[in-house]
């Protein structure tokens, strides 16, 4: 089989099943998950330092070294375009000038739903600091477009809330950014089980980024496993070409040589 | 003088820098970042840089999250 690798931000990877690091009971599960899903990029959170620990407390960096993985901050929980701007700059010196961020503004507590005009703000700052912008958005084909314009290196529709676990919502419209896009598009947030990341990727989505879906599942690390099976069963749907859909039957033995 | 640290007030000597804050708080050699009253502080700013008394201080790392 020839190589089929997710191509971001100048680099090439084999996995398209991208996993968040929250939720986990501790960095073991944490690390076995990840491994289970086979995931080369993990996103992170950026937060205080909790100040007066135990100096010998493990940090997820340890479990998680970014020499073996692509760590991607994320700007989760960020409600202003400022704050998300803080929190980019701050992961930037944090992992000795690596410029991949994940961008996410969100507008209210209740949907966890991005803010789009503050979203479209902070990815032109960003853009212009000379970040690798990898954005969080809806699903809306003309908000997706203008990000890709604005210079982002992958847009990030949600197919549903964030940890709703709803599933894609609106295939339809993922299938348009899909087909608009010349940057990878990468389903985030809202994924529920393996058949949904399946569908996103033979809707022809590069990726798919997911964390609660594994956490929160009764046995996460099995559930990693799964999901990186329907992202790789996914992605070969979508390469082999699926059977356009009919609405009569179409037998599959020769109607030729029947002797009955 | 008296600084903020991540949304605690803090009493530091005079004069103290960046630096000496981070080495105060054993944390010298890990990963971290620092931003003084919302403004990025690069590390190779660290040994220079003295605070001053009201200093809004955040040091921050990476955490698991989605």
């Amino acid at each position: 089989m020839t190589d089929d690798l997710l191509e971001l931000a100048g680099r090439s990877y084999r996995s398209r099943l991208l996993t968040g690091t929250g939720k986990y009971r501790d960095f073991d599960e944490t690390i076995a998950a990840t491994e289970a899903a086979g995931a080369e990029i993990v996103t992170v959170a950026i937060r205080r330092t909790n100040i007066g620990q135990d100096k010998d407390q493990p940090n997820l960096l340890d479990y998680l070294p970014p020499d073996r993985f692509t760590i991607l901050p994320n700007t989760a929980g960020c409600f202003t375009a400022k704050d998300a701007l803080r929190t980019c700059r701050l992961a930037r010196e944090l992992l000795d000038g690596q410029a991949l961020v994940k961008l996410e503004v969100l507008a209210d507590q209740e949907t966890l739903f991005p803010d789009i005009t503050a979203t479209l703000e902070a990815a032109e700052i960003l853009v212009k600091e000379d970040f690798q912008v990898m954005v969080y958005t809806n699903d809306d084909p003309v908000i997706a477009k203008r990000l890709e314009e604005l210079g982002c290196v992958s847009v990030m529709p949600l197919a549903a809330p964030i940890g709703s676990g709803l599933g894609i919502r609106n295939p339809y419209n993922i299938l348009t950014i899909v087909e608009n896009a010349s940057v990878p598009i990468i389903v985030d947030a809202g994924v529920g089980t393996a058949s949904d990341a399946s569908i996103a990727m033979e809707l022809g989505c590069d990726g798919v980024l997911m964390n609660t879906a594994i956490a929160g599942a009764r046995d996460p690390v099995l559930m990693a496993s799964a999901m990186r099976k329907a992202v790789e069963a996914g992605r070969e749907a979508f390469r082999a070409g699926r059977i356009p859909r009919k609405r009569f039957a179409s037998a599959s033995s020769p109607l030729d040589g029947t002797f009955f | 003088m008296e600084i903020i640290l991540n949304g605690e007030p803090l009493r530091v000597k005079d004069g103290l820098t960046a630096a000496g804050l981070v080495a105060s708080l054993d944390l010298s050699g890990r990963r971290y970042a620092m931003e003084i009253n919302g403004e990025l502080l690069p590390k190779s700013m660290h040994e220079e840089h003295e605070l001053i008394p009201g200093d809004r201080i955040e040091i921050v790392h990476a955490v698991g999250g989605g």
